[in-house]
């Protein structure tokens, strides 16, 4: 066989491999997300929505779980972005560059990795216990923020460091402080791919249960939250404690309780698209 | 020429990037209401020093600079000196054009927007006048609402000219002003630079050996981060002293 006849080979075996491999986890999420639909579909209504949990799955419902998610998606938002797009902006424009920074990069990355069990334990040794706050909204969100905190330092900084130095320039060149510059163009151009990050990452807490369930959120609500210092449950854990019951009724509605999930989270992601998308057209990055 | 004020004085200033000094003792004198250029292979460190002048450099991590510079008798590197108020002082019109993703408008007033200037009437009068002077006006005062980046790049280039003078600055830095622009933009240009320099002080690092020639009065010749020839252009272009400037002059290398 001559080269170019085993080159090609290859490149057509890999080529088969691709599809392969795409079709594979393709194939293995749409049959999940099929079998949820069929098993969820029937027990998702409105009452379903507004109900409080029950001993008896066919009154029980998700009301207090969704709200939990929602309340915690906020609260998570207004504390980690300061923070995160603070430390962001630091890092990428303030700080010396050098070994120090280096240091802190790399242990940033790192702390991305962390399995999420281990915030849990932090959360629940920091805020539960030290702070003193229990079980409440407030502690879940402060450990969810801690766990998506080094998710978006790299989002801003990434955001930032796509920001066209000819525009820094420009705004210094004409007199402007760090900080005009920072506010004036920085932000506005990183903001979107900012948001995008934010959300992602949010999507990824709104997700979590192990961490939750380590601080102490309860399985079993029967009361909406009204303040960040109320008990709380969310979707995930009320999923978990779904399929651990032995009725089958129950896996039904955990089911739709994923369904909802699901549709959160599409749509959060959905959201980061189309601004990210946006922010392409306006600036042309 | 007869104006003799020495408005720009370099003493002795060397740079480094981290270990690698860049410039070498460059020692020079610029006149007010003169138009300097600055030429020179690429890497020779010409715009490196034009950056100097406006401390562009200062954010640049691991650059190092000794040697005094020396704007209208201050030291512009001495601790006190407020790095913004230098620069409203010695603006600078980069290499491409980078107006702001905003309306025309706004990116000609965003040098008095940081000042804290923000009267309509103000504004709108240092907008027409700015625009005038860049030669722009006629091309865009029926839609300063629209994107600057909806410009030419010839136009968006008169555009940051515009933003520059509208600080009214006494020194005006152009490294390579046209070298991303089409021969009638950059003719534009040159012109603007030529009226210009009644009011201004201009420095210009340039490629092209024939814009030199024709916008400035006096040229410096660059070259591995030493100044070979420094005098008035006619010199520089018909006798030069040194060898090296002849040969590059002529085109032996570059």
């Amino acid at each position: 066989m001559s080269k170019a006849k085993v080159n090609r080979r290859k490149d057509k075996l890999f080529g088969y491999f691709g599809i392969f491999a795409t079709v594979f986890g393709l194939v293995l999420l749409a049959l999940f997300v099929f079998q949820i639909f069929s098993d969820g579909i029937g027990r998702l209504s409105i009452d379903f929505l507004t109900s409080l949990p029950s001993r008896k799955w066919e009154n029980a419902g998700i009301l207090p779980a969704w709200t939990g998610t929602i309340w915690i998606f906020f609260l998570t938002a207004i504390i980690v972005i300061p923070i995160g797009v603070g430390a962001g902006v630091y890092l990428e424009e303030y700080a010396k560059k050098g070994r120090l920074s280096n240091l802190l990069e790399i242990n940033i990355s790192n702390l991305a990795g962390v399995p999420s069990i281990i915030y849990g334990i932090i959360g629940l040794q920091i805020f539960v216990r030290f702070m003193k706050l229990g079980g409440v909204l407030l502690a879940g969100a402060f450990t969810l923020a801690l766990l998506i905190l080094p998710i978006i330092i790299v989002a801003t900084r990434e955001a930032i460091k796509a920001v066209p130095k000819s525009i820094k320039e420009a705004s210094y060149g004409l007199g402007a402080t760090k900080w005009q510059t920072i506010w004036n163009h920085v932000l506005p151009i990183a903001s979107a791919n900012i948001i995008t990050g934010v959300i992602l990452a949010l999507a990824r807490a709104i997700g979590e249960t192990a961490p939750l369930i380590v601080i102490g959120a309860l399985a079993y609500v029967p009361f909406v939250a009204k303040s960040p210092m109320d008990e709380f449950t969310v979707l995930p854990m009320q999923i978990f404690n779904w399929v651990s019951r032995p009725q089958h009724g129950f896996l039904l509605n955990a089911a739709a309780a994923i369904l909802v999930l699901l549709l959160l989270v599409f749509m959060l992601n959905g959201l980061a698209v189309y601004l990210r998308n946006r922010s392409r057209r306006k600036f042309g990055i | 020429m007869g104006k003799d004020k020495i408005k720009i004085e370099t003493k002795n200033v060397d740079a480094w990037y981290g270990e690698k000094k860049v410039l070498h003792d460059i020692s020079l004198k610029m006149e007010e209401n003169s138009v300097t250029a600055f030429i020179g292979p690429s890497g020779c460190g010409k715009s490196t020093f034009l950056r100097l002048l406006n401390r562009m450099n200062d954010y640049i991590d691991g650059f190092r600079k000794e040697g005094e510079i020396i704007i209208d008798n201050k030291n512009i590197y001495k601790k006190k000196v407020r790095i913004e108020d230098l620069r409203k002082e010695v603006g600078m019109v980069f290499q491409k054009p980078n107006p702001f993703p905003k309306s025309i408008y706004e990116n000609v007033v965003y040098g008095l927007r940081i000042q804290g200037l923000n009267k309509r009437a103000l504004l709108d009068e240092v907008v027409e006048k700015s625009l005038r002077q860049a030669a722009l006006w006629e091309e865009v005062k029926d839609d300063l609402k629209k994107n600057a980046l909806s410009l030419s790049g010839g136009q968006q280039q008169r555009l940051c000219i515009a933003r520059t003078l509208a600080v009214e600055p006494k020194v005006i830095l152009m490294d390579e002003p046209a070298s991303a622009l089409d021969p009638i933009s950059t003719t534009k240009i040159e012109e603007l630079i030529y009226d210009l320099k009644k009011d201004y002080t201009i420095v210009i690092v340039t490629h092209n050996m024939h814009q030199a020639g024709r916008v400035s009065d006096k040229t410096a010749f660059f070259l591995m981060g030493e100044l070979i020839e420094y005098d008035d252009t006619k010199v520089i272009f018909t006798k030069p002293k040194d060898e090296r400037t002849e040969n590059y002059i002529t085109g032996k290398f570059g």
